[in-house]
């Protein structure tokens, strides 16, 4: 192997010590999240010009186990509580009820436990877009406690796997595409060998070239790292070549969960988008309507 | 965590935030350039005095509020702001996600301030010293200097308590820092003695840092007072500081936890 490819050998060398040998990566039980909208036009004096709020559930008693090592995709309309659930396994919100693990930990109490573990790519590639791509991997690499030559070295490997040159490296995120972007995004999760990668809509708007970049991407990180993804995404050939299993998700709850061919035998169809129509009463088209609204 | 790498992390903030300076180069000549007119201005209002003893005393009263409200600010800006600059360049949560304690965030947030606030007082003194001919004969540069250092923890703790409200309502948390500001700017004789004030603002001065730090600001440079004259104020701000960047601290991790729980650390409030 050359030393563009990520090897599964040295990620299992620096897996930390203290994972837990279970299989389950992530255990959620009964997990639920409201937030509360404010009511517009509810401001009185009657409620010190504070307003009414009312419930929203995000996420509704959901139990679910991923195994380690394997690519769990998350599919459902906006607003069906994918987002909820990365950011929750992101340690960057609190579940109200229930209990949710990441390798054992817990994340209400582990949450810088679990953070040495996890990376995320969301849809939006989060950067000081002013600065260059290498400028941002340096960051990562420091606040992610790597050694600077050890992350210098990870990155431009990774870049250059990516197709993305020095002179591109050292050039403002901002005058990159987004195809580019989310590559860069891609190569500072992975920068940091994270044992869990959250993928949150990695290849959404996208164009069709960058998307199959990143998917093969996607398939080679399956192929050599020893992680366990979650994925989530509009894309239905892309969860299916992608997921070992998945689960659909309607308004915070988890309506059928099996692998690709056991969603498509559940419904009695050759086709993704039939699983999903069946299974959620929405149309491809209403998703990607409800999409460009946002 | 080892040492090493929380001061690499701690670090990380102070090379990042310096690499946005020079990326947003320039605004920051814009900024410079605003505040050294600004000093300029306030200087020269102490032509205004006739007597040219009184004159100079005058210009470099002024001038000494307008230097240490000018690295003041830039401290309680620059830690009070560091969440609403996450948020605006979209990095918070990849930020907050990351496997650092939010002390070693925080120090490297005010470490970068305290840098930062050095070099634009820097600029600007050099600037306003080439304007007036300042008088600094009788002034003492190494006890205006500890007062700088002393009071820094004070600022600090107040960036980190103001900070705070950014995280709690990203809409309007970062207009209300600048009531704060606002606030510290009133009652802290930045540019007047505070036994001007009225009676019932006087007590808001005796608990702001800036009164401590101006007042011995002025009396190092104007009439070269020692650190032993000056103990007793700067006793006051260290124990300020003390007690503030602990409450900030505490107060920031307990906002922290409400926005966990209420969905609002995210890029889009």
């Amino acid at each position: 192997m050359t030393t563009q490819t990520i090897e599964k050998d040295s990620e299992q060398a620096n897996r930390p010590s203290d994972l837990p040998e279970s299989p389950v990566a992530i255990s959620c039980r009964q997990i639920s999240k409201t937030f509360y909208e404010p009511v517009k036009g509810s401001r009185s004096w009657k409620n010190g010009f504070l307003g009414r709020k009312r419930p929203l559930k995000a996420v509704d008693q959901v139990s679910f186990e991923v195994f380690q090592g394997e690519v769990f995709g998350l599919l459902g309309p906006n607003g069906s509580g994918k987002s909820t659930l990365i950011r929750l396994l992101s340690t960057l919100l609190l579940p109200d009820s229930g209990r949710l693990t990441v390798f054992g930990y817990d994340v209400s109490k582990d949450q810088h436990q679990i953070r040495r573990f996890i990376n995320r790519v969301s849809v939006e590639a989060s950067f000081f877009k002013k600065l260059s791509a290498m400028e941002n991997l340096r960051y990562a690499a420091r606040i992610y406690g790597l050694p600077q030559e050890e992350g210098r070295e990870k990155a431009l490997s990774i870049l250059s796997r990516l197709g993305i040159d020095q002179e591109k490296a050292h050039t403002s995120l901002e005058n990159l595409s987004r195809g580019m972007q989310q590559k860069v995004a891609i190569a500072r999760a992975l920068m940091t060998s994270p044992t869990l990668v959250l993928l949150d809509e990695p290849t959404t708007g996208l164009d069709p070239k960058s998307k199959r970049d990143v998917q093969e991407f996607v398939e080679e990180v399956m192929d050599t790292h020893d992680a366990t993804i979650i994925l989530t995404t509009h894309d239905m050939d892309e969860a299916e070549r992608l997921c070992d299993r998945i689960a659909i998700i309607d308004h915070g709850q988890i309506v059928a969960l099996d692998t690709p061919q056991g969603l498509k035998d559940h419904v009695g169809t050759n086709s993704m988008e039939e699983v999903f129509f069946r299974l959620t009463g929405k149309s491809w088209e209403d998703v990607l309507a409800d999409e460009n609204h946002e | 965590m080892k040492i090493t790498s929380e001061l690499n992390a701690m670090y990380a903030f102070v090379e990042r935030s310096f690499s946005l300076i020079r990326r947003y180069i320039a605004w920051e000549a814009v900024f410079l350039f605003y505040n050294v007119v600004n000093t300029l201005t306030i200087g020269l209002i102490g032509f205004t005095v006739n007597d040219p003893a009184e004159r100079s005393e005058m210009v470099l009263f002024l001038v000494v509020g307008a230097l240490f409200w000018g690295f003041m600010s830039v401290l309680f800006e620059e830690v009070a702001n560091s969440i609403t600059w996450e948020r605006w360049e979209g990095t918070i949560e990849y930020t907050f996600m990351a496997p650092i304690r939010r002390v070693t965030h925080l120090a490297g947030m005010c470490m970068f301030a305290v840098l930062y606030g050095i070099f634009r007082t820097v600029v600007v003194l050099t600037a306003v010293a080439l304007f007036f001919d300042l008088n600094l004969e009788k002034s003492n540069l190494f006890s205006a200097l500890s007062v700088l250092i002393v009071a820094s923890p004070a600022f600090m703790g107040l960036g980190l308590i103001a900070a705070v409200l950014p995280l709690l309502s990203p809409e309007r948390g970062t207009q209300a820092t600048h009531i704060i500001q606002g606030v510290i700017l009133l009652v802290s004789g930045i540019y007047y003695p505070v036994t001007l004030l009225p009676g019932w603002l006087q007590p808001l001065s005796w608990i702001s840092p800036g009164t401590y730090a101006l007042e011995s600001a002025r009396a190092a440079l104007l009439k070269g007072a020692t650190l032993s004259d000056l103990w007793p104020q700067l006793l006051i701000l260290v124990v300020i500081g003390a007690v503030l960047i602990p409450f900030g601290l505490w107060i920031f991790s307990v906002a922290e936890k409400y926005a966990m729980r209420t969905g609002k650390l995210k890029r889009n409030g």
